[in-house]
């Protein structure tokens, strides 16, 4: 009988929970289905009255959202792929060869870490304008790399010592250089921490602002997060919230299959530096 | 010997990447604010020595943005941790649907912060937004209100907004720092007589204190440098009152283009940065090394 009440407790404080979590990005939601006439209408209504998918095509056919969502994606896989090509060998090399002076490369990408993006930008708005790479993927792909190797290169070195050592030594045994046993023996063991290193580098680089704001200043060059900034018509009072509503949706959109998908893996990846530390 | 060499050239491509685009900048920051580089020197830069420094202590309006800033950031991370412990001590204890709280909190965590501004100026908006529906039909409310159009409350709907992004995360952090705290503690102090409250403050919170400063020192840094979501949602108005140091900087660089004084704002704010980790380390994380 004493744990009906607690059950009932829970339930309500889970439910308290993924409301809090779940309620603005669901009005952008209900928004976004709702007629323009709909919209606009007070007092608001908690369901659209009659479904339209109006404001989802009008992103594909009156902007090119798509190339949006493309330049956004392009730019996350390529920041993705070389953050994980240098923070890997560089991890291992940090949790197995253990060379002097490691520690002090560990403390330099934790001081690094400490800045604010904003702190970094212009210099590298100097390299971007001087090389003739503004509006390239490219002045984003490197940066964003680099900014998240303190986190993939922290996470992979914890994920290289729970390999064990004997893998290792059997491959020193067997002729295998350093290279060699990286590549063979340790990558093949280390897919599980890599995923995990990729989905949160690819969710930073996704989600980043400020230099994609400064080094993009071409329309149809800009990544989703700067281009839903810039969403507006005829006149700023006159907001299409509708399309603003599905851009939000569409934007999210990748990063929350990957949620979906990935819950376990992302929640061990952001919380075992603060725990294990 | 030969190990340790190949050591080094594993690490070679980290250290350029890192050189190259975080030392350099930093030290090229530190350069460009002992210069003067705008439009009255054609962007040639030329050697100032300390007067950007001078200028940046008598400008009163960059003061401003500090203090506004620091008030921002203390009341949000402040507002975060206590909710954060509150709703991780909750589900700590609840069975029901834990990964479903996982899942969640992860939704706030990963939206894209321009997209989210967005959203909540909608929410926000005078004329048809959700949140004047909800307060009018809970009778907490008479009028509409238009939040974003006035100073003090623009500046609540700000932290509001970046407390509603990453309580989650923080929750998440709590709570899995909460389940490598051993339960025969709590039987033990039990047995002892111990209160709940008792167990709380002398098992829960000293075990958890350097999961707690290790969050709360990301969110603080994270926090003084916030730029996009303030940048969407309120562009610093109205009439400067939800200006943070970033977008004040961002301003200096990009809109007076001059950059000189833009650097020295920047190594300022560093300082000020390094002065908050040292005040957190002496609070909350003595005892305890970062890595």
């Amino acid at each position: 009988m004493k744990r009906l009440p607690i059950r009932l407790v829970s339930v309500l404080l889970l439910t308290g929970f993924l409301a809090w979590c779940l309620a603005p990005l669901w009005w952008q939601f209900v928004t976004s289905l709702k007629s323009d006439a709909e919209i606009t209408t007070v007092p608001p209504t908690y369901w659209p009255h009659r479904l339209t998918t109006d404001h989802y095509a009008a992103l594909f056919e009156r902007r090119p959202f798509g190339r949006y969502l493309w330049n956004s994606f392009f730019i996350s896989t390529g920041a993705t792929l070389l953050c994980l090509a240098v923070a890997t060998p560089a991890a291992y090399s940090l949790a197995r060869l253990r060379p002097k002076g490691g520690r002090a490369v560990a403390a330099l990408l934790i001081a690094v870490s400490l800045f604010p993006a904003i702190t970094f930008f212009f210099p590298l708005y100097e390299m971007v304008r001087f090389l003739g790479l503004a509006n390239h993927p490219i002045s984003l792909i490197v940066p964003y790399a680099t900014f998240n190797l303190p986190l993939a290169v922290l996470f992979l070195v914890a994920f290289f010592r729970t390999i064990p050592p004997a893998i290792e030594e059997a491959g020193l045994m067997d002729g295998l250089g350093r290279l060699g046993i990286l590549t063979r023996l340790i990558l093949p063991l280390s897919a599980p921490g890599l995923a995990t290193t990729a989905i949160l580098v690819f969710i930073a680089s996704w989600n980043e602002f400020l230099l994609a704001l400064t080094f993009l200043p071409r329309d149809e060059a800009r990544t989703v997060t700067v281009a839903i900034a810039s969403l507006s018509g005829g006149s700023i009072y006159e907001l299409p919230w509708g399309q603003i509503g599905a851009a939000i949706l569409l934007s999210a959109a990748p990063l929350l299959v990957l949620v979906a998908f990935f819950q376990r893996r992302i929640v061990a990846g952001l919380t075992q530096s603060a725990t294990t530390g | 010997m030969k190990s340790s060499r190949a050591a080094w050239w594993f690490l070679a491509p980290l250290l350029c990447l890192v050189a190259v685009f975080a030392i350099y900048p930093l030290v090229r920051m530190l350069v460009l604010s002992f210069t003067t580089q705008n439009l009255e020197t054609q962007f040639a830069p030329v050697f100032a020595g300390a007067a950007n420094y001078q200028r940046a202590w008598h400008d009163s309006h960059f003061w401003e943005t500090v203090l506004r800033t620091l008030v921002f950031t203390v009341t949000a991370v402040g507002l975060e941790l206590l909710l954060g412990l509150a709703a991780a001590l909750a589900l700590h204890h609840s069975f029901v649907g834990r990964g479903l709280a996982r899942t969640a909190a992860l939704v706030p965590w990963v939206l894209p912060s321009s997209a989210l501004a967005l959203g909540w100026i909608w929410i926000f908006n005078d004329q048809f937004g959700v949140l004047n529906d909800l307060l009018q039909r809970g009778g907490l409310l008479s009028s509409p209100v238009a939040w974003l159009g006035h100073p003090g409350s623009a500046f609540a709907a700000v932290i509001l907004a970046d407390v509603w992004k990453t309580t989650p995360f923080l929750t998440l952090l709590l709570l899995a720092g909460l389940q490598t705290i051993p339960t025969e503690l709590y039987a033990a102090s039990a047995l002892d007589g111990a209160s709940r409250w008792q167990q709380f403050r002398h098992i829960t919170l000293p075990l958890l204190r350097p999961v707690i400063f290790v969050a709360v020192l990301f969110r603080t840094l994270q926090s003084f440098g916030i730029f996009d979501l303030v940048y969407v949602m309120t562009g610093g108005g109205p009439g400067g009152a939800t200006e943070t140091v970033a977008l004040y900087t961002y301003r200096n660089f990009m809109r007076y283009l001059d950059f000189g004084y833009g650097a020295a704002l920047l190594v300022i704010s560093s300082g000020i940065l390094a002065l908050l980790t040292a005040a957190l380390w002496l609070l909350v994380g003595r005892g305890r090394s970062l890595s």
